[in-house]
């Protein structure tokens, strides 16, 4: 975001995600919930909606919106179901089975890689709608022909999680989108997979002129199907409010659509009249209250998170928890390896620094072979001590991450082997005889002078020698 | 230990839900006394649930459901502040089922049902508007 484009403005972003939950059957019924098979090949006649049927909640689901609600630092509370009444075709019930004034999980927080913390307002339970195929007029709704319908979605348990507007920035609503899908992959209890919609962002967007505390009117952005386009409508839907106010209008509260191809956002119809729901308790469904024995056993089995994993890192790399490194290792589980040389004994700062820059950009750019932290830990060492140049250190990883094997035997086929203790002793010597006012103060005891003599060496030997074999060599010779 | 409801109502207290009701008036059904609810608020109603109405039966559900709120309305004035809420009229938490899965129907015999069918989904009409 341009700052000329905002100046003098402050964007408020709050964030309402859809996780769709990893169980076996719909919510109520025990259809599969399976992404991708068959159309209408999934569906029964609760998730049809057909009379006489009736729901049963699945305690699986239940688990995993505690998984949530715990990973987010909620209160799990008794709660209950509602009937959320709408017409449309995507729901056949008429009506979304949905949590309203007693969600499961209430007043949580996230904490981004930075260290600030996002209120969560709620992560309540409900179900999915089927999915609906605008046939003709570009698969847009308007100038559609007809649409489709495919019920196989149709009750898949979800969760949706509510915000505080407490982000400033596209990068922070990305930031908290990323860092969310990490803690429900982490759970167990969604893939988080954005582009099969298994994860679905809307935002409410508002501006208030920087220092005010107040807020602006908001506009809620739907159909962002990736991280980017969210960044993208942010970025585009705070400047068209700036323009908005700037030119003395004022914003309207509305429901505005993320188009990917034109870079806009833009008003939905307007209805006829504003969306009332007319919420009613679901009379075929009785209250939820987890026990303190399951929250607590669901809390106990959950893994490290995310924001521990990244305290950790920082604690053995001897860094700040929200630096950019840190944040970065731990968001592609390379933080495995960082543990690891910690428990070695070895620098674990180094292997900190070559896993956010080089691996982390080698990630990006191709696959990897899975990284043994044994072989990994030496490849540090052999770095640190001085057995290979950092340049020589970095070919080698690159190799090593890409195919695997023993970092040495890697370093020997490419020439890196340090040289020969004959070889580096008739280097030690030149750089003695060329260096005698210093050798003579070194020989009087002034051991700092260690450091000058192996960097000549370094250098010398165009980074082959080892140089801790080097170190001993010039203590062994002042000895002599 | 659940407290004893008090039948006595509280003066004070006005009914929350529907701001329109006529405090004075709870228990006295006839006469004539504010209406509760408008022909409008039906309508309104009745549009939401997609019910097509005559003038005659707004007039009729106005009259009938202006007597639903005012009977809520006596409900209201009770003093329950010592009543523990409840969800649900059997005393019933948590009935849940494993998740496992069960037979779904036979595709052809859901679609056979769909006025339409088109590429093994239902075919609807054009839909106007985004869903909400
Ligand atoms: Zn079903």
């Amino acid at each position: 975001m341009s700052d000329d484009t905002l100046s003098g403005w402050e964007v408020v972003v709050g964030l309402e995600v859809h996780c769709e939950l990893r169980t076996e059957t719909k919510l109520f019924c025990g259809c599969r919930n399976v992404f991708g098979d068959e159309p209408n090949t999934n569906v029964c006649p609760v998730c049809l909606g057909l009379p006489g049927s009736l729901p049963v909640l699945n305690k699986q689901a239940v688990e995993y919106a505690i998984r949530i609600g715990r990973a987010l630092h909620c209160r799990v509370q008794p709660s209950m179901f509602h009937r959320k009444n709408y017409f449309y075709p995507d729901m056949p019930k008429d009506f979304q089975i949905s949590q309203y004034d007693v969600p499961v999980n209430a007043d949580g927080w996230l904490e981004l890689p930075s260290g600030k913390r996002v209120g969560i307002v709620r992560a309540h339970m409900e179900e999915d709608t089927g999915k609906t195929t605008h046939v003709g007029g570009g698969g847009r709704i308007h100038g559609a022909a007809h649409s489709l319908v495919d019920y196989n979605r149709a009750g898949v348990p979800l969760v949706e999680i509510v915000s505080d507007p407490d982000m400033r920035s596209a990068d922070e609503a990305r930031d908290y989108v990323d860092e969310l899908r990490a803690i429900l992959v982490a759970t167990g209890a969604s893939d988080g997979k954005m582009e099969e919609g298994s994860l679905r962002v809307d935002c409410n967007v508002s501006i208030r002129p920087q220092g005010s505390t107040a807020l602006g009117t908001r506009c809620e952005i739907k159909n962002m199907n990736s991280l980017r386009s969210l960044g993208r409508a942010i970025v585009y839907e705070a400047s068209r409010q700036v323009e908005v106010l700037s030119s003395g209008g004022s914003v309207v509260q509305e429901t505005r659509h993320w188009d990917e191809a034109d870079g806009r956002t833009h008003a939905m119809r307007s209805k006829e009249e504003a969306f009332d729901y007319r919420y009613f308790p679901e009379p075929d469904l009785v209250s939820l209250a987890p026990s303190q024995e399951w929250v607590r056993a669901v809390e106990d089995a959950l893994p490290v998170l995310p924001a521990e994993r990244r305290r950790r890192v920082a604690e053995a790399a001897g860094v700040q928890a929200g630096s950019e490194p840190v944040a970065t290792v731990v968001r592609l589980g390379l933080d495995a390896l960082v543990m690891a040389t910690v428990a070695a004994k070895a620098d674990a700062a180094l292997a900190l620094r070559r896993l956010a820059n080089e691996v982390a950009g080698q990630l990006a750019e191709s696959g990897v072979h899975d990284i043994d932290p044994d072989a990994f830990v030496r490849l540090v060492r052999m770095e640190h001590d001085g057995e290979l140049t950092s340049a020589q250190a970095r070919t080698v990883l690159k190799d090593f991450v890409a195919d695997g094997g023993d970092p040495k035997a890697i370093a020997r086929q490419l020439g890196f082997e340090a040289m020969g203790s004959q070889e580096l002793a008739g280097a030690v010597e030149t750089v003695i005889s060329a260096n005698p006012k210093e050798w003579e103060r070194f020989s009087c005891g002034d051991d700092k002078l260690v450091g000058f003599f192996v960097g000549k060496v370094k250098a010398a030997t165009g980074g082959k020698a080892d140089l801790r074999a080097a170190t001993e060599m010039l203590r062994r010779r002042r000895g002599a | 230990m659940p407290e004893q409801l008090t039948a006595e109502p509280r003066p004070a207290r006005r009914p929350a839900a529907s701001p329109q009701v006529d405090p004075a008036a709870p228990g006295s059904y006839d006469g004539p006394v504010a209406q509760p609810i408008s022909k409008d608020d039906v309508a309104h109603v009745a549009r939401l649930a997609r019910l097509a109405l005559s003038d005659d039966e707004l007039e009729q559900y106005t009259s009938q459901l202006a007597g639903v709120l005012r009977h809520a309305a006596d409900i209201e004035a009770l003093d329950i502040d010592n009543v523990e809420a409840t969800a649900h009229p059997f005393p019933l938490v948590n009935v849940l089922r494993e998740d496992v899965p069960t037979p779904s129907l036979d595709r052809d015999e859901v679609l056979a049902q769909a006025p339409e069918v088109d590429q093994e989904r239902f075919r609807i009409p054009r839909i106007l508007g985004e869903a909400p």
